[in-house]
């Protein structure tokens, strides 16, 4: 098992004629994904290797039996192709698009609360279950299918934690990009909740960064429901106050949301936090009691 | 994206949120008509992006046109040091003039978007002039807040809640209602990310006026207000941030010797944390993004290395959409095309790692490779030394 998406999901891919939608289509092909539909708007009818290409999602759905759907939709148009899979009763939504408005997103986040779709993202580099799903822009040959949970607002700093597992043998069951935005569809929370309630998750990666206060909501939660190791990093110790770091989401204002306090969050529930973003693999690890310092040899082997 | 005090007060206006009367000037020449236009005694406040200006000199109370004129010549120019502006300060190129009010009362409000609850929080505090997070830690019992429904905006009870809330009077409560519905449209629909009004202030004749106003807008959302979008000063923004800005870069100038380009947010944050890590200090923040190419390299390059406090680049790179070779081929450019004096660490991975470094080896020039993250970050700081 895995959560969100697995080898029963049927993907549909929004803007999958555009550059980036066609690209990271075929990426997932390749990876063994099952695309059963695109959408492009003036484009139905037409093919993009041999998948269907439809107007709306409506349309794709219902000839197709899509139940994901991911977006490579531009800005401004990306909080319509959200409304528009909830509105088609699409269960799972991942929202790769950055630079979308936030009052969009607020809109959208408003009229989600009477669907029953599940929105990730936007700004995220998407979920991957190895070896059975890939719905997003991840790297595939760093993944390793087995049973850790990685949860992360970030992309590329993910990849990286990914990569250290498989570089130790640490297999993944899914890993969960949130998203950079300041509000995203699914929190920390969330995705805790599912990779708790997923039997073949057996430990927890959590990678957060500064700004907000969705750090500390998931300690609270990990102290209350989740018996699994759970092992965090958090960058930005070095980000200055004020400014915001690439990530539309990742400012300390106020003196609020730096990387101190949300790593003293962490360690106040036991967490195990990764010191420097090279260790976050062996912190892993260790929590799972496999043997450090041959772990520490097989990192250094890379 | 910031713009100046006159200027959020002129959108502000526009809603019907109440300022005093004022003009900005650039010469110091047009201050004696200003005042002479207003009548009475004025005030002068310098335009920088900063807050902290009133201890600084930035704000002046004058009386009647020659010392009005006086006061805006010694104040246009000089370099307004701030706690907010760091050791250089910021020139000050112009002058909001406005009305000296008598007043009688100060508050505070503002609107951000809360991340917590996916909505607008509107909230008001009856002590203004001091900086909210100080409220907010002190007697935070004080702060009225008010969650601005999606699609429906403050509700007219809303804004009474907060105007009855801050202890007003039946009249006064009428004019504060007004005004919190004024902003809040304002904020909705300029899609701002930031209004705040420090002080709000009760004048002793009985008028509620935003004396100050400072507003942020959703840089995502800048396309739809091309009007707001041309208020941007690029003289209040670094000129390294600028000129990354222009070619879609994200930089942050920091004070450390050790620069660093990496693709995507998230690992540029933990690259400048694991070269705090391995003892040195990250002279900057660059993300290239995740679909950079070629010549958005060479100019994230060269905007590193025309920081001159820096002593040894760190290039970090996890490939997912960007793909090594790019990067290789960016760099290498721009490595040939600038007299490169310093040692740079080059960390490939992902995708067509291998096609990248072989580029960086065939280029002749001295590239230190480093394997894994934390290889690279000891090389750098080793190097910067």
């Amino acid at each position: 098992m895995a959560i969100l998406i697995d080898e029963n999901t049927r993907l549909l891919v929004q803007g999958i004629t555009g550059r980036e939608g066609a690209f990271h289509t075929r990426q997932a092909v390749e990876y063994g994904t099952r695309v059963v539909a695109g959408v492009t708007p003036g484009k139905g009818g037409t093919k993009l290797d041999g998948i269907p290409v439809f107007n709306t999602v409506d349309r794709a759905k219902r000839e197709t039996g899509a139940n994901a759907s991911i977006i490579f939709v531009p800005p401004p148009f990306a909080a319509d192709a959200i409304l528009e899979a909830a509105d088609a009763g699409v269960p799972v939504v991942i929202c790769i698009t950055e630079g979308i408005p936030v009052m969009d997103l607020i809109r959208v986040k408003r009229a989600l609360r009477d669907k029953q779709t599940r929105l990730i993202g936007p700004n995220c580099p998407g979920v991957i279950s190895p070896g059975k799903c890939k719905a997003g822009i991840m790297p595939a040959r760093i993944h390793l299918p087995g049973a850790i949970g990685v949860i992360s607002r970030s992309g590329t700093l993910t990849y990286e934690a990914v990569d250290q597992l498989t570089a130790l043998g640490i297999g993944q069951s899914t890993c969960v990009g949130i998203g950079g935005d300041p509000i995203v569809g699914t929190s920390f929370v969330d995705v805790l909740q599912l990779m708790a309630d997923d039997p073949d998750t057996h430990g927890i990666v959590l990678i957060g960064e500064i700004g907000g206060t969705a750090e500390e909501e998931a300690v609270d939660f990990i102290r209350a429901h989740v018996k699994k190791p759970v092992v965090g990093f958090i960058a930005g110790r070095t980000a200055p106050e004020g400014r915001r770091m690439g990530h539309a989401g990742a400012i300390i204002s106020g003196g609020k949301g730096t990387a101190t306090d949300k790593i003293a969050a962490l360690e106040s529930a036991g967490i195990q936090t990764a010191p420097s973003p090279a260790l976050i693999g062996q912190t892993m690890a260790r929590a799972l009691g496999i043997d450090a310092s041959q772990a520490h040899a097989a990192e250094l082997n890379r | 994206m910031k713009i100046h005090e006159f200027q959020a007060k002129q959108i502000l206006a526009r809603y019907g949120v109440t300022v005093p009367r004022g003009e900005v000037i650039e010469r110091a020449e047009d201050a004696r008509r200003v005042a002479a236009k207003l009548g009475g005694r004025v005030v002068l406040k310098a335009q920088i992006h900063a807050g902290g200006r009133g201890k600084g000199g930035g704000v002046q109370l004058a009386e009647g046109p020659d010392d009005t004129a006086g006061k805006a010549r010694a104040m246009l120019g000089m370099k307004l040091v701030t706690h907010q502006t760091g050791p250089d300060g910021r020139v000050v190129r112009r002058i909001l003039i406005e009305e000296a009010l008598a007043t009688a009362r100060e508050l505070y409000a503002s609107l951000v978007v809360d991340r917590g609850s996916g909505k607008i929080v509107c909230m008001a505090s009856s002590e203004g002039g001091v900086e909210i997070e100080t409220v907010a830690a002190e007697r935070p019992e004080t702060i009225l807040k008010e969650f601005v429904e999606p699609g429906a905006g403050l509700h007219a009870f809303q804004a009474r809640k907060l105007a009855y809330g801050l202890g007003f009077e039946p009249a006064l409560a009428g004019q504060a209602s007004q005004f919190f519905s004024a902003l809040s449209r304002a904020f909705q629909e300029t899609d701002a990310s930031l209004a705040e009004i420090n002080p709000l202030v009760v004048t002793t004749d009985g008028r509620l006026l935003a004396l100050d106003a400072k507003m942020n807008f959703d840089d995502n959302a800048l396309y739809r207000h091309p009007d707001i979008f041309d208020l941007r000063d690029l003289n209040e923004e670094d000129p390294l941030e600028v000129k990354a800005s222009e070619h879609s870069l994200n930089y942050i100038r920091l004070d450390g010797n050790v620069g660093c380009m990496v693709n995507g947010a998230g690992l540029a944050m933990a690259t400048m944390d694991i070269i705090q890590y391995a003892g040195g200090r990250p002279a900057n923040f660059l993300d290239v993004g995740g679909g950079a190419n070629e010549d958005q390299v060479r100019h994230g390059f060269e905007i590193i290395l025309s920081d001159p406090n820096v002593r040894a680049v760190l290039i970090n790179i996890f490939g997912g959409i960007m793909r090594c070779d790019i990067v290789a081929n960016g760099v290498v450019a721009a490595a040939k095309s600038l007299d490169i004096k310093i040692p740079i660490v080059v960390r490939l991975e992902g995708t067509n790692v291998d096609l990248g470094k072989k580029i960086l080896q065939e280029s002749g020039l001295n590239f230190a490779v480093a394997t894994g993250m934390k290889d690279a970050a000891e090389k750098a700081v080793r190097l910067a030394v």
